[in-house]
């Protein structure tokens, strides 16, 4: 029996998944962290929100860690009497390493860390890929800093008007269709800018996400400002006996995604060639054919058949900027403006672009101006303008159907001057 | 040398960055990286990734819930002990995947995670979440740490999952289905391009507490965080400067609110859920798509939000029966016109549902070509 009646959140620990509450409550019941009180008096103010139907959470103010302007969410609870547990109840975010694969030493590690700081509760992961320590009183965030990095060689993410924890697929690791190393380019840019990410001097967030290939498992055209997609150039590898295979029902389609339902037998016209985008595929009853010059890259074709279709071999990444959530000038997914780039350790191409970027955006963006809405603001035109990039189809899904241009007055014959005498010599008033 | 409160700059440590990811590897994993040929997915939650080297990893994906206790935390590093030699990785969605490097490994493994229950009963590690499934739903902090949330997070996503659940362990569906919840329109989630998102809207105009808002907000930061422009100073009848909101601008976007607490919007009645679907991110087949808002409010019904969860196991199951194979709900909806979509799913179609923000006229019909 905890601390207080939640008879609502107890609801919660009924149905087959992972109830929180549960977890909560073993917390509280079997665990000695510091703020021994903090998982009960969260049950409390979370009962107390489902009853009232509104947050019990106040705006944080300003709090961190000395010489960082990031990595602390301050947050206090609006009925601090009644829940002293969680009176002060600020979030830390940690930094986590690319990929996140963990040992379990490192978990532990963090866990007595937090035990002896925090509230023993976390978020494994926040949204946008930190570990998040939640909830400790201001006196101890110094505490949790000093241990972290002293005894764990370990530092804070990002929060704020700055460079917010990049992230990125799981990519060479553990898959085949990575077309570069994500996780070194993750882990190499999260090195290069440590400034950035913890002491805020943009105009607001900045995100880089990091994803192998077009099936995007990070989701970096949605919500990165800077988004790096893998993908080639030359053609897809193919491998014609195992595509044979597919054909002959001796290995399972889609690497077995579709397995719980009975989709018939495969049928490679309909599935795959039918279904391509760009219609550049064949099937002539024994082998495949692609013509490469008219593939998009959508990955398709090699997410039905991963053991017929890989990749092709000149591999590089894909540059798109501009995604953003709604707020403020409507949600923008990132717009494609380097079709191709190669992609080698330790990245110095891409980080050129990166200041090129964050000089703009930081000399003209306004106050809480994501780059996406700079980028309309100021044009497209000007935005290559300032990376030094020619105009390509590419980057257009059509030309414009307006036909109001800004020209330029040293791009039409004989600029913009004119006497009206000359023009009154020919044409009466 | 412990932290010495009186002398915090002492030996301090600053801009080290997260640990070396290679340092966190299974020795599979270190030996075959980049070198990876292939992968299946041998049964719902588990996949094998085949190397050059003819090695194998096998991976056991389960969901997991973000808010997670170190006592859970510790579970699962007994678990990764006992069966991983030591090492596991979380998913960009939550879910924490399982990896051995033999298939006898498997089974062990598998059987210790589905026998471990919470005390109320529910389970500790299900399988799933791969290939045409529903996964876990990604998520914000909604009541547990916000100060803007129109809706609660875990207990919503803990009751859609919980009325879902079939299709998370299972490969049934035309297409994955990605379902995300912003308790929020700042939307830290970015659920603005998945097949089913959950969205926090308010719809109350913020309350002005007049007599504080002076002493405890810089009132130009407030005005200027409206994006409407719907917000201008103004004076009380006892000559305090406040400020006064033009209720017809307001889009309830809360950003005033996050510049002064003196101006909160969150309502027991006003605050709801709103329901969008069709979006996707991958470039398979059809670009990436934005979701669309199809129904535009449902009370908050702590503490398990059923008319939410009926609505998404609604255009779940509509979905599943009538989609093509491959076609995930936006391109589905796409091929049989959204006036079918309202029509096989029974939602009604209301005004709200007509964009009437910037660039609305995008999203208007310019043709005479629709279905009856
Ligand atoms: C047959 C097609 C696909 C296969 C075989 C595939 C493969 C994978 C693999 C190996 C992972 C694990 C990577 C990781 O955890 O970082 C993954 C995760 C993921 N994929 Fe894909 N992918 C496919 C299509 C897609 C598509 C089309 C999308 C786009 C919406 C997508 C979105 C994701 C997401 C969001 C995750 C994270 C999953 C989680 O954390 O539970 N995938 N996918
Ligand atoms: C005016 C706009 C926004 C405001 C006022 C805002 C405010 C906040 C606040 C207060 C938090 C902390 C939540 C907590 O732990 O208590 C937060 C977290 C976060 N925000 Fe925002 N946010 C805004 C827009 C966005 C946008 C557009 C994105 C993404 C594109 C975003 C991404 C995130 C992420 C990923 C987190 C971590 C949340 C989590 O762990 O679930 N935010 N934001
Ligand atoms: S984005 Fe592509 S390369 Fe990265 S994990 Fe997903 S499928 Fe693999
Ligand atoms: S990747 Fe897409 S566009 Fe290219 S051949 Fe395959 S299905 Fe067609
Ligand atoms: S979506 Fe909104 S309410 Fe939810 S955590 Fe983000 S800012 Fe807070
Ligand atoms: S809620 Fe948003 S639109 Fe409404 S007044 Fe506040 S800032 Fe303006």
């Amino acid at each position: 029996m905890g601390k207080h009646k939640t008879p609502m959140l107890d609801e919660l620990e009924k149905g087959p998944w992972p109830s929180f509450v549960s977890d909560i409550k073993q917390q509280a019941e079997k665990g000695k962290q510091a703020l021994k009180d903090a998982p009960d008096d969260l049950l409390g103010v979370m009962e107390l929100s489902y009853k009232d139907k509104v947050t019990h959470w106040k705006h944080g103010g300003i709090v961190g860690v000395f010489g960082y302007g990031g990595g602390v969410i301050g947050r206090y609870c609006d009925q601090p009497e009644k829940f002293p547990g969680v009176a002060h109840f600020h979030t830390m975010r940690v930094n986590q390493p690319a990929s996140k694969f963990y040992s379990t030493k490192f978990l532990r590690d963090l866990c007595n860390l937090w035990e002896r700081y925090g509230s023993g509760l976390t978020n494994m992961h926040g949204s946008t890929g930190d570990i998040i320590f939640l909830g400790t009183t201001t006196d101890n965030l110094e505490r949790v800093f000093y241990d972290m990095t002293h005894e764990l060689n370990q530092d804070l993410g990002g929060s704020g008007s700055n460079l917010r924890t990049p992230s990125c697929c799981v990519g060479l690791a553990r898959c085949e269709w990575a077309c570069y190393d994500t996780e070194e380019a993750c882990h190499e840019l999260t090195m290069e800018y440590q400034d950035e990410l913890h002491r805020p001097a943009f105009p607001y967030k900045f995100k880089f996400k990091f994803d192998g290939c077009p099936n995007g498992c990070v989701a970096a055209i949605a919500r990165a400002d800077m988004s790096v997609i893998g993908t080639w150039k030359d053609d897809i590898r193919i491998d014609q006996a195992a595509v044979k295979a597919y054909v002959g029902g001796e290995i399972k389609p889609n690497g077995g995604a579709h397995a719980g339902k009975d989709w018939g037998k495969f049928d490679i016209v309909e599935e795959v060639v039918r279904l391509c985008p760009t219609g550049c595929m064949s099937w002539d009853g024994s082998t495949l054919k692609i013509n490469n010059r008219e593939c998009t890259r959508c990955m398709h074709c090699l997410n039905v058949m991963p053991r017929a279709l890989r990749p092709g071999t000149e591999t590089g990444a894909s540059i798109l900027f501009g995604a953003k959530a709604p707020i403020l000038e409507g949600a923008q997914l990132s717009t494609l403006t380097i079709p191709f780039i190669r992609m080698e350790p330790p990245f110095e191409e891409l980080k050129e672009l990166v200041n090129k970027v964050w000089d703009w955006w930081m000399e003209e963006g306004k106050n809480r101006e994501r780059l996406g809405e700079l980028i309309q603001r100021e044009s497209f035109q000007k935005f290559l303008e300032i990376m030094e990039l020619s105009p390509d189809p590419r980057m257009v899904s059509e030309p414009r159907s307006n036909p109001y241009i800004f020209w330029k007055e040293e791009e039409v014959e004989g600029g913009w001057t004119r006497d009206i005498k000359d023009f009154r010599a020919k044409h009466q008033r | 040398m412990p932290y010495d409160p009186s002398d915090p700059l002492k030996d301090r440590i600053t801009d080290i960055g997260p640990r070396y990811y290679k340092e966190f590897y299974p020795p599979v994993i270190e030996k075959n990286r980049g070198k990876w040929v292939y992968h299946e997915i041998i049964e719902p939650g588990v996949l094998v990734h085949v190397a050059e080297s003819g090695d194998e990893v096998y991976t056991v994906r389960v969901g997991g819930c973000r808010l997670m206790s170190i006592e859970h935390i510790r579970e699962i590093c007994e678990i990764a002990d006992k069966h991983c030699d030591g090492y596991l990785r979380f998913t960009t969605r939550n879910n924490i995947e399982f990896m051995v490097d033999a298939k006898h490994k498997v089974k062990p493994l598998m059987d210790d995670l589905k026998n471990r229950k919470f005390s109320g009963g529910s389970n500790k590690f299900p399988i799933g979440g791969t290939g045409a499934c529903v996964t876990n739903i990604v998520h914000t902090q909604g009541w547990i740490h916000c100060h803007t949330p129109a809706i609660d997070a875990s207990g919503v996503v803990k009751s859609v999952m919980d009325g879902i659940f079939e299709d998370f362990g299972q490969m049934r569906l035309p297409a994955q289905v990605r379902v995300s919840l912003a308790c929020c329109l700042n939307m830290c989630g970015a659920v603005h391009c998945s097949d089913i998102a959950i969205l926090g809207i308010h719809r109350k105009p913020p309350m002005v507490d007049h007599e504080w808002i002076d002493k405890l907000c810089e009132l130009p930061l407030a005005i200027a965080a409206c994006p409407t422009a719907a917000i201008k100073p103004a004076k009380t009848a006892e000559g305090l400067k406040t400020l006064e909101i033009n209720h017809e601008r307001c889009m309830f976007c809360g950003n005033c609110f996050t510049m002064c607490g003196a101006m909160p919007l969150a309502d027991e009645v006003g605050s709801g859920v709103a329901i969008l679907v069709g979006g996707k991110i991958s470039n398979r087949i059809s670009k990436p798509k934005f979701s669309k808002v199809v129904i535009p409010f449902i009370p908050n019904e702590p503490p398990r939000w059923e008319t939410t969860v009926k609505a998404v196991k609604n255009i779940l199951t509509v979905y599943a029966s009538d989609a093509k194979k491959y076609e995930r709900i936006g391109e589905w909806a796409a091929r049989i016109g959204w006036e079918r979509f309202f029509e096989k799913t029974g939602i009604p179609f209301t005004h709200h549902l007509i964009d009437d923000y910037r660039f609305a006229y995008t999203t208007w019909r310019q043709s005479t070509q629709f279905k009856f």
